[in-house]
């Protein structure tokens, strides 16, 4: 296998391969039968301290509309003892968005969190690995070419299967393009930026042709949206992201060397290599089950695994605080494009205003030090 | 540093070289000249060489056929034709420029942002003032243009990630995303920019008049002068800092007048086609090819390749999906990404 470039580039670039910032733990491990992990009380910590913060977001994000509810009886709506008013509002009106915040927070987090890993370079998100422009030129290609009328018949359910399938096959594409003798994290990268570079291409071109009125819909396709979710809606989404973290689970507690690089993880065996494949898949899928659900909104991939990393200070993006810090930094954009600007906005909008500072900020930073 | 462009620039080349060199070029500028022909016959309605011929130089002519020939040629295919020329040059030297400056094999005019700049300013300066006419607009998507790649180039020549490959990457791709989503934002709340954007965006030579084209012939003239008066600083940056400083080449001042000089030249490009990606670096690996890594013969020969590709794209999609056009901005992009995709395979960049 070749020497894997992706773990001295990124330190080339300024930019740290993940984990050099922070000193290894050593921590005590816990063995409960077959299964053994590290006690690390500031990681666990951290992310009990996220997954209340993802919580209190999530419902005062539901209380805010047009018909304010308060926090106390969101939360006892919630857990099944609030008002048959509240009740209707919050469980038909309000949750589904909300739901569909979380599920596509979690899951880009999560995907980040993977292919960031892999790559061993917080570059490689879903972003830049092409699979949301792949999903949004399918979407846009629906919407569009078929003038509405088959837009119609793929119901909104229908439109966000295409796009995650849309999403599925550019990422298996950019994977086989970038596959010689192995997965390099450098030429994953640039593979992905040249076939997102086709995708956009043929997106505009589809944008041009289209009727106008069909064009503003697209365009809300390619910056990432929350509007007018129903439990419909993200149905495809909310089976594909609760089975892919399931997977994602059972199989990433057997992938430790992830971060050790590809020479080690092959000493270990085959069985390293299988795994790794079936963590990068399910990344894929993840990417394209929240583009489907919430089109490609922008950098929350890239920027959670990155703060998750930073807060756990954890030599590699934590699965678990990824996802929690995606979800709340979605949903806290979505509560901020509704409650705090003078127009409303699609979501993506506010996390490209969040993460391309981030990015830049990380660059700048990089550099200095 | 250490990137696999970074080679030796020959000193001085043998005799036969420099001639090979020469044909090379001339044989370019014949291509050049062939394909703006056949650009000038090509299209909705398929002229013969006399016709054209007629169009260009004839005296006019009562004969309405005749005149309606006229009309095409003066009016849709000698500014189409033109306009790819320039800025075919300009993306070509603007890559080769950007590459030799950063020293970075995947740089590429569209990935400094100048693509999303220019597209941002034109959609707030449509939705504010309520502009249709492209020769209003086209000043400030230069403006926009010219402030973004200045600000990417700035952010990404901070501290010690200077002129490494990955930092440009990663400062121009944040700003682009930035870009993007606000001018998203913009467009979505104004229709008739939205309107104005989608075509803008997919880059095309068509459809522009002489008086856009004039202007930006004249902004590319002066980043092309620019550029000349900076290949032998190039050739001499390439072999380090610290070396060209021992060489007495006055470093930032070649890279300030190099920035200005992409910056003409990618700005006025994009402010009269829209964005297209990939020609520069394309043409920029092409020249290569062909000539080695002296700047002073690469820069020509890219500027030259970046006319004849952006002319034969532009002809390609006038005849694909008949009796509609494809963009030149979208053939480019469909030719262009496979070719990076090879490239990047063949692990010409591993090193870089």
């Amino acid at each position: 296998m070749e020497p894997n470039k992706a773990g001295v580039e990124p330190n080339e670039a300024g930019l740290k391969p993940n984990g050099t910032d922070v000193k290894p733990s050593v921590a005590p491990g816990v063995r409960l039968g077959h299964v053994s992990f590290v006690w690390r009380p500031w990681l666990v910590g951290v992310t009990l301290l996220l997954a209340a913060a993802t919580f209190l977001v999530f419902c005062v994000s539901i209380g805010v509309g047009d018909f304010p509810i308060g926090l106390p009886q969101v939360i006892a709506t919630i857990f099944g003892r609030g008002e048959q008013v509240d009740e209707f509002v919050i469980m038909d009106l309000r949750m589904p968005r909300a739901m569909a915040g979380l599920l596509v927070g979690v899951a880009l987090g999560v995907s980040g969190a993977i292919t960031q890993s892999i790559a061993r370079n917080p570059l490689a998100s879903p972003d830049i690995l092409g699979i949301t422009w792949g999903a949004s030129a399918v979407a846009v290609f629906l919407v569009t070419v078929s003038g509405g009328t088959a837009a119609a018949i793929v119901s909104s359910v229908g439109l966000s299967a295409a796009a995650l399938a849309g999403g599925l096959g550019t990422g298996l594409l950019v994977y086989f393009l970038a596959w010689r003798r192995g997965i390099d994290g450098f030429r994953l990268i640039l593979i992905g930026i040249s076939v997102s570079a086709v995708m956009e291409a043929i997106t505009n071109w589809l944008l041009v042709k289209a009727d106008i009125r069909d064009v503003a819909r697209a365009q809300v396709w390619l910056v990432g949206s929350l509007d007018d979710r129903s439990w419909d809606g993200i149905r495809v989404a909310l089976w594909c992201t609760l089975g892919l973290l399931v997977v994602v689970a059972c199989v990433a507690f057997q992938f430790k060397p992830m971060h050790l690089g590809d020479e080690v993880a092959a000493g270990l065996g085959v069985r390293y290599s299988r795994v790794r494949a079936v963590l990068l898949l399910c990344a894929v899928l993840l990417a394209a089950a929240a583009v489907g659900a919430a089109g490609p909104v922008p950098f929350v991939a890239l920027v959670a695994p990155q703060v998750a990393m930073r807060l756990a200070r954890f030599p590699t993006p934590p699965m678990v605080a990824s996802g929690l810090v995606g979800a709340l930094l979605l949903i806290g954009s979505d509560l901020l494009a509704r409650a705090a600007l003078p127009v409303s906005l699609p979501v993506g909008v506010v996390t490209a205003a969040i993460g391309g500072p981030f990015l830049v900020y990380l660059l700048v930073r990089a550099n200095l030090k | 540093m250490g990137t696999t462009t970074v080679e030796r620039p020959a000193p001085g080349g043998t005799k036969g070289a420099r001639r090979r060199r020469v044909v090379g070029l001339a044989t370019l500028v014949v291509i050049l000249v062939v394909t703006g022909a056949v650009s000038l016959a090509v299209g909705a309605r398929a002229l013969s060489p006399a016709e054209v011929w007629h169009g260009l130089f004839a005296e006019p002519d009562p004969d309405r056929r005749l005149t309606e020939i006229r009309l095409i040629v003066e009016t849709v295919r000698v500014p189409r034709t033109v306009l790819a020329i320039v800025s075919g040059i300009a993306l070509g030297v603007g890559g080769a420029l950007i590459q030799g400056y950063t020293r970075n094999p995947i740089a590429d005019t569209g990935l400094l942002g100048v693509n999303t700049g220019a597209s941002f300013a034109v959609v707030t300066v449509i939705a504010v003032f309520g502009f249709s006419n492209p020769f209003q607009y086209v000043w400030f998507a230069f403006l926009g243009a010219a402030v973004a790649g200045v600000v990417v180039f700035g952010l990404a020549s901070i501290g010690r990630g200077a002129g490494n490959p990955l930092t440009l990457a990663l400062a121009g791709q944040g700003i682009t995303v930035f870009l993007a989503a606000m001018t998203t934002a913009v467009a979505l709340s104004d229709q008739a920019s939205l309107n104005a954007l989608r075509f803008w965006r997919a880059g095309s030579v068509a459809g522009v008049g002489f008086d856009v084209i004039w202007p930006v012939t004249a902004f590319i003239a002066a980043g092309l002068v620019a550029a000349l008066t900076t290949l032998p600083a190039i050739n001499l940056l390439n072999l380090g800092d610290d070396v060209a400083r021992g060489l007495g080449v006055n470093i930032a001042l070649s890279r300030i007048v190099g920035i200005v000089a992409i910056t003409l030249l990618a700005g006025a490009a994009t402010a009269a086609c829209g964005p297209i990606a990939f020609l520069g670096l394309m043409v920029a690996h092409v020249a290569r090819y062909l000539t080695g890594p002296d700047y002073r013969w690469l820069v020509p020969y890219a500027g030259l390749l970046g006319a004849i590709v952006l002319l034969v794209c532009d002809i390609v999609g006038r005849l694909v999906v008949r009796p509609g056009e494809l963009d030149a901005g979208v053939v480019v992009a469909l030719l262009g990404a496979p070719f990076f995709a090879g490239l990047v395979w063949r692990g010409k960049f591993k090193s870089a």
